[in-house]
């Protein structure tokens, strides 16, 4: 054979396996627009189906007239709450444990609430008949500052709740809490502080933001009704969980339901959820006997699905005079809209908020997050991070910088001062968390020196003294992060959704003639798990990625699992596809020995074969190891070469970073340009570098979006500002900058290949390094915090009250 | 409404296909592209034309489909990602994007590519800032354009060599 003469790394290069920056097996289809993509579907008799939607935050629906709607040619159905109700499908079980209107029951509680669902031949026809659907609303005081909505006579937002003391994260003390949840020691944390020699103290808060995908949330519900058979195709990054609370809420069971994700177009948090539009269509294809679609248009999706944020941090942080942080308090006020609908797991109403100590060895930390209704949209998903994780992020590299400022201190030198060193990993937080690997430390030192940080400092002071003589009215803002990110929920024993334990899987058939196919309970969105996951199974079976199909989203194939969000496809279903392909070789291992004619443990693997053990010239490679599975008897094995892995993780991973930003600020436009930003990511192995890169590049836009300019802004009587492209902030090509991107790798201890996700990392550590870069600019002038987003207008206003425009 | 609709007779020239399509004088050319003539390549991302995702070559200019009345584009010639490969494969904007990573989730490729397409034939050999800018009404949430301009550079230097090959 041609290969015997090959060197082990000429035959590992061939199988394209971990660390190769293969190019991606989706791209054919995409760059010739053959992707399918849910709104692409279109099958015979497919109806379209629309909502009627509340010009009113909050309101009462007095009456509903659909007669002229149904008068319409074309008009199929309107469907109303009380057409829902029999089937007890007027309202749904949200993810975090509370229930949310399908349709209007009775009132309305965010501007963009679903009314009515209008189901018709086409979407012209159905655009027309929800004009026709008229609506009697009698408008009620709208409560859109989640502490008014705390104040003793304010309006009870959620009557069908009224009273109830108890919600499902504990104690509720008053009509629109939704919960206190706490972590770590309040009262050994309040005793530090207040003995402390420095405290800061700020009030944080991160504005409501969308994930806003380019593609839209959508549905096509397709009910046979002569084989009993429901197929759902839709934009689900969890398809096997919309199985199952699709067979939940509609009593079909589950092995009648089948859940397919075609190509989805972008996620980033906004395709977790549960929406009406599935409900309604999949109640109007079985009234209908017929196919229903729904697609949002860009409107629906920024005012009623998944919104991200919302969150009011107070923040106290305490040092010793030389700036070793002693504690750190934290509460939060968490807006969480009309209704309780985050996508935490279970158990986390404030999902991973208290990964808040970041990357610093704090002894004593406290968290309090209280949830509470307003007159907004519901979701609180994980926009492009793990649960509020950026959040927390944000908070604590703004408290740093502010400590920083207190103690007259440099903000790179009090970081390095507190970061958990190497050698004390697994670390245990003081919120409770056990990181299990980092070098924070090397990172920051390998940062520092890439950019030059002495120079840039020296650069910043002249461009300053420059603009107090009035050379130039740019300032130099230098924004530091380092963060710590904890994602690949996760460990079965804490986190679960709805009872569903977190773990993922993966199924893998290798074929006769040495090629395989590999299922998995995840989906991609765009982040390459075609090309990726293949990579894994080339190294851990010797088979070439090239020779390996990978496939996801389809319930009635895949194992199951609970899909795509929170970075946790590496560290879970990676971890899982590991475990199967090492399954395999397991396998393997007897079949070869048994050709070989030795015992099991004289064969030993080398790259994609087994030889024996000190005759590397006697091996079998796993093509005919896989031939000889299927086609030769081989006593006490029983024929085929198949494997199954459903992999609960032990612990989670916890990914971190060292990114610095440079950015110059027009002090009278208000404008701010990134000159450099520089990335360094350390996510364990790394499968795929060009992946990563192109994870890092995507997820520091987004976080450029955030920080800079990015919101879903609320008047006060509740009317989304922000409901189109036109005002919601998308950077295009000619505001983003190039990055400079680096890494270090520190494998996870106990993931299988070591590997810890990185899609998330940069939206994570982005954010921080923005802001903190336009508000290290005027540092000099007394600024310690400003709210985001900067937008031009904000931090035109920054320098007006630092009196920099006179 | 749609019973009193008057229902209209146009012609479109597209991928170099004559077509002749009964429609609604409202009927928005995206929406004809992509459930009468069933090329799904071209999406929509936003209806308001900002985002680009619908970005078809009519007439040789870059048009958002989203915001085009099918009836305006009466005798018009068009081309849609469909129609950009080449008949002996793929157009080499189309390689240079898998190339450089210039796509992940793949929902912008279609209207990027389109875009990149008459960029190149406008201005065949673009600086990075002209890049930007000119592909600046099209809008990526994945890639952060990184790799996507570096995609049509690219593109524009194998374009120029093989020029220079056949000359």
């Amino acid at each position: 054979m041609k290969d015997e003469v090959q060197t082990p790394e000429d035959r590992s290069a061939k199988l394209k396996g971990l660390g190769t920056s293969r190019r991606r097996v989706e791209d054919a289809r995409f760059t010739q627009g053959k992707g399918n993509y849910v709104d692409d579907l279109k099958l015979d008799g497919m109806l379209f189906g629309d909502f009627v939607r509340s010009p009113y935050a909050h309101a009462r629906v007095k009456s509903v007239n659909i007669d002229a709607a149904m008068a319409l040619p074309g008009v199929i159905a309107v469907l109303l709450a009380k057409d829902l109700e029999p089937l007890s499908l007027h309202w749904m079980p949200t993810l975090a444990g509370d229930k949310q209107m399908v349709l209007a029951d009775g009132k309305v509680l965010f501007q963009g609430q679903e009314v009515a669902f209008v189901v018709a031949e086409d979407r012209y026809i159905a655009a027309d008949a929800i004009e026709l659907v008229e609506v009697d609303y009698e408008e009620l005081p709208v409560i859109t500052d989640p502490f008014k909505a705390l104040e003793p006579d304010a309006v009870t937002l959620r009557e069908d709740i009224a009273g109830q003391t108890e919600g499902a994260h504990g104690a509720r003390r008053h009509d629109n809490h939704i919960f206190l949840w706490e972590e770590g020691d309040k009262e050994a944390t309040e005793q530090v502080l207040s003995e402390a020699e420095v405290v800061a103290e700020e009030m944080i808060y991160y504005h409501r933001t969308h994930p806003c995908p380019l593609e839209t949330c959508g549905c096509v519900a397709d009910m046979d009704k002569v084989n009993g058979k429901l197929t759902l195709h839709g934009t689900f990054q969890a398809p096997h969980v919309v199985r199952t609370v699709a067979s939940l809420l509609s009593g079909i069971e589950e092995h009648n339901i089948r859940v397919i994700s075609p190509d989805i177009g972008g996620g980033f948090g906004n395709k977790v959820g549960v929406y009406p539009g599935y409900v309604c269509s999949i109640v109007a294809s079985i009234v209908t006997g017929r196919p229903v679609k729904w697609v949002e248009d860009r409107m629906d999706n920024l005012m009623a699905t998944a919104f991200a944020r919302d969150y009011h941090m107070q923040g106290k942080i305490s040092a010793t005079k030389d700036g070793k942080i002693t504690g750190l308090w934290v509460h939060v006020t968490a807006d969480h809209g009309a209704f309780d609908a985050c996508a935490d797991p279970t158990k986390f109403p404030a999902g991973f908020f208290h990964i808040c100590t970041g990357s610093y060895d704090i002894p004593v930390a406290y968290v309090g997050v209280d949830g509470v209704y307003t007159n907004k949209a519901p979701g609180g998903v994980a926009y492009r991070c793990s649960f509020r994780v950026t959040e927390a992020a944000y908070l604590i590299e703004r408290m740093i910088e502010v400590l920083a400022i207190e103690l007259g201190m440099d903000a790179a030198e009090l970081r390095s001062k507190n970061f958990i060193r190497a050698d004390q990993f697994p670390y245990q937080s003081a919120l409770g968390w056990e990181y299990d690997s980092g070098d924070y430390h090397t990172a920051w030192d390998k940062a520092l020196k890439a950019v030059d940080y002495d120079g840039l400092r020296a650069e910043q002071a002249a461009q300053l003294e420059a603009f107090k003589r009035g050379e130039t009215r740019k300032l130099m803002g230098i924004g530091l992060t380092h963060f710590t990110e904890i994602v690949g929920a996760g460990p079965v024993k804490n986190c679960d959704i709805l009872g569903m334990g977190m773990f993922d899987s993966c199924e893998i058939r290798i074929h006769p003639t040495g090629s395989a196919i590999a299922r998995l309970g995840t989906i991609s969105q765009g982040q390459g798990h075609a090309t990726t996951f293949a990579q894994i199974l080339a190294s851990e079976t010797g088979i070439p990625a090239d020779s390996i199909t990978i496939e996801e989203g389809d319930t009635d194939t895949a194992p199951y699992g609970l899909g795509t969000y929170g970075s946790r496809s590496t560290p879970v279903a990676g971890a899982a596809t590991a475990m199967a392909g090492r399954k395999i070789r397991a396998k393997a291992q007897m079949i070869a020995a048994y050709l070989l004619e030795v015992h099991d443990g004289d064969v030993e693997w080398d790259v994609d074969r087994f030889v024996v053990k000190g005759a590397p010239e006697r091996f079998k490679t796993m093509k005919e190891i896989a031939y000889a599975a299927y086609h030769q008897p081989i006593p006490g094995v029983e024929p085929g070469l198949e494997a199954v892995s459903y992999y609960d993780p032990p612990n989670m991973t916890y990914p971190f970073g060292a990114y610095i930003c440079v950015m110059d600020v027009d002090v009278d436009t208000g404008e701010c340009d990134v000159r450099k930003f520089y990335a360094l990511d350390d996510c364990g192995t790394r499968i795929n570098p060009m992946i990563i890169e192109g994870q890092v590049h995507g997820g520091l836009t987004e976080a450029l979006a955030i920080a800079m300019g990015q919101e879903i802004a609320y008047d006060e009587i509740g009317n989304v500002k922000t409901a189109t492209l036109m005002d919601f902030f998308l950077p295009t090509a000619w505001e983003t900058p190039n990055y400079e991107t680096d890494y270090t790798e520190t494998p996870s201890p106990h993931h299988p290949i070591g590997a810890k996700g990185v899609g998330e990392s940069p939206n994570v550590g982005g954010v921080p390094a923005f802001s903190n870069a336009v508000m290290d600019a005027f540092r000099p002038f007394g600024l310690r915090h400003a709210h985001m987003p900067h937008d031009h207008w904000r931090v035109w206003k920054i320098a007006r009250d630092l009196g920099l425009h006179s | 409404m749609s019973e009193t609709t008057s229902q209209m007779n146009i012609k479109l020239t597209v991928n170099g296909e004559a077509h002749e399509v009964t429609c609604e004088p409202r009927a928005l050319l995206i929406h004809v592209l992509r459930e009468d003539l069933n090329l799904t390549g071209p999406h929509i991302g936003c209806e308001t034309s900002h985002c680009g995702a619908c970005t078809v070559d009519l007439n040789g200019k870059s048009v958002k489909s989203c915001t085009l009345f099918a009836a305006q584009a009466d005798g018009a010639e068009i081309t849609t990602i469909e129609g950009i490969a080449n008949p002996d494969g793929m157009h080499v904007l189309q390689e240079m994007f898998r190339e450089h990573h210039g796509l992940q989730c793949g929902y912008c490729t279609p209207g990027m590519i389109t875009r990149a397409y008459r960029l190149l034939e406008e201005n065949p050999a673009p600086t990075e800032e002209e890049v930007r800018f000119g592909m600046s009404g099209n809008l990526c949430r994945c890639t952060g354009y990184q790799n996507i301009v570096k995609a049509v550079l690219a593109a524009s230097d194998q374009m120029a060599a093989q020029k220079e090959a056949a000359e």
